[in-house]
């Protein structure tokens, strides 16, 4: 755990206009670490996640990702983005291409595979989230867990050294949030580097390693996942922890 | 003669008709040839235009803005008169057939363009997200994912407007353009029967009929499956 961690974001603050979203957040992950990240809707969890890949720009502060300086100009943003796949709520998977043609577009365009080194590591990630024989299905015909472990597989098959989760099962019914878990699950396990913004705190209980409570623009608290649900230190955690068990 | 007779004897003489045919041939391939170069060209603009713009660059967007309205608003005859009867006193004499290309190009560009930019802005945000955060450049993720959801998109409402805009091709007859109109009208001049304005709608008919059919059964047809 000692060593360089993988992500390292420094002070990092956002403004959209006066909106003041960002207020200077810390935040590193070691190699094969999960991070679970917690809080209220409007907290600026997926402003966080959107400035580790600069999806959006983080209007100050410091982002390395394995080494690269994500924020410095020479930096080549589509190469380093490689290194840090990303799943969004909405899974945005292309809705005109197969499965395997999503997994294997950037693999072709920026990886520089032929279309068969494409196809070959295209199929094996699909395989790896359990989708092998969906490999030719549109989008369209695939069910929402299906269409967002299409979506792992697309980010996966770049060799990333770190995945981002922006609430990955949220817009899934509930009888299909095992198996996009099970997938996360299964990454951990071969030792990706996550940051898993969820409210799924069963998952978090048993897979993360450290759980975050980001409210207002700003990290309150963090700490091992039964610290942070069972004693958190913080009036704000508790009240969120206790809000979120209601449900 | 009956009123009937006498509708016939104007509108159906088979023998005016018979001695215009080739005229009316002859015009149906020069709209036929015009229209190909209006739809080609107008188009090829048009998403042209629309790539441009969607770089953001904002005075270039002003630009391609105020060219694609002055177009939409002008009457397209106007546009037509304007380069046939005006070019010339700045030494430019384009051709009827000329002027009325470049003309209507422009209004098909215009239109197009319009449309092709709703299309590439209906494109959800998640999209550009999802492409970019792979590491696509901006110019893949265009034209891998965004273009083709697009252009998609934009099909129907495409081929109505071309459709639109194509026919005006008959108004090349008042630049002196022997397509189909000026060809009909000549012929009722020249016969004093207005039969060749029969075969004349007839051969509009043939050619944009499909194209109507065409641009319903797709208009039925594009609802994107997610
Ligand atoms: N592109 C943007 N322009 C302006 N404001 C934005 C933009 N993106 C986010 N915000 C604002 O920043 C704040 C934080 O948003 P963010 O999406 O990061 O919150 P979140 O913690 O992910 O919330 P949720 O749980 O609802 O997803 C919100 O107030 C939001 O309205
Ligand atoms: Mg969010």
């Amino acid at each position: 755990m000692a060593a360089r961690p993988i992500v390292e974001a420094r002070g990092i603050h956002k403004h959209f206009g006066s909106h003041h979203v960002l207020k200077g957040v810390d935040l590193a992950l070691a190699e094969r670490e999960l991070a679970f990240v917690i809080g209220p809707s409007g907290s600026g969890k997926s402003t966080l996640l959107r400035c580790l890949n600069r999806l959006e720009e983080p209007s100050s502060g410091s982002v390395v990702v394995d080494g690269v300086d994500m924020l410095d100009p020479r930096t080549d943003l589509n190469h380093a983005r490689q290194r840090i796949g990303m799943v969004f709520q909405s899974f945005n998977l292309y809705p005109h291409m197969t499965a395997l043609g999503n997994v294997t577009l950037a693999l072709r365009k920026v990886a520089g595979k032929t279309r068969e080194e494409a196809d070959a590591v295209g199929r094996t990630a699909l395989d790896r989230v359990g989708l092998a024989d969906r490999a030719g299905h549109t989008p369209g015909q695939l069910s929402g867990g299906q269409q967002q472990r299409v979506a792992i597989a697309r980010a996966i098959a770049l060799e990333p050294r770190v995945m981002l989760f922006d609430e990955p099962t949220s817009s899934l019914d509930p009888e299909l949030v095992g198996s996009v878990l099970g997938v996360m699950r299964d990454l951990r396990e071969s030792g990706m580097a996550m940051v898993v913004v969820s409210h799924e705190m069963g998952f978090a209980r048993n897979a993360a390693d450290r759980v975050l409570f980001m409210d207002q623009g700003l990290i309150v608290e963090e700490g091992t996942p039964s610290q942070i649900f069972e004693a958190p230190a913080q009036e704000r955690t508790r009240s969120f922890i206790g809000q979120i068990q209601k449900h | 003669m009956s009123a009937w007779d006498r509708f016939l004897e104007a509108f159906f003489n088979p023998v005016v008709m018979s001695r215009y045919l080739p005229d009316i041939l002859k015009g149906t391939l020069l709209t036929i040839e015009l229209a190909a170069l209006i739809i080609v060209s107008g188009l090829a603009l048009g998403l042209a235009l629309a790539l441009l713009r969607s770089f953001g660059f904002r005075p270039l967007n002003l630009l391609i803005i105020f060219v694609v309205d002055l177009f939409r608003a002008l009457p397209p005859l106007v546009i037509i008169v304007f380069i046939y009867f005006g070019l010339p006193a700045v030494g430019l004499s384009p051709s009827g057939f000329v002027s009325t290309w470049l003309s209507l190009m422009f209004v098909l560009m215009a239109f197009s363009e319009e449309i092709y930019w709703a299309g590439i802005t209906s494109i959800p945000k998640g999209q550009w997200e999802a492409a970019r955060s792979t590491g696509l450049t901006y110019g893949h993720a265009l034209m891998s994912v965004v273009l083709p959801q697009a252009l998609r998109l934009t099909i129907p409402p495409l081929t109505n407007r071309t459709i639109a805009i194509t026919k005006g091709t008959a108004l090349a007859s008042v630049v002196a353009v022997g397509e189909i109109l000026g060809m009909a009208s000549s012929a009722v001049s020249n016969s004093y029967n207005p039969s060749p304005l029969t075969m004349g709608a007839v051969a509009y008919l043939i050619l944009f009929l499909p194209m109507v059919v065409f641009g319903r059964y797709l208009e039925t047809r594009m609802a994107w499956k997610r």
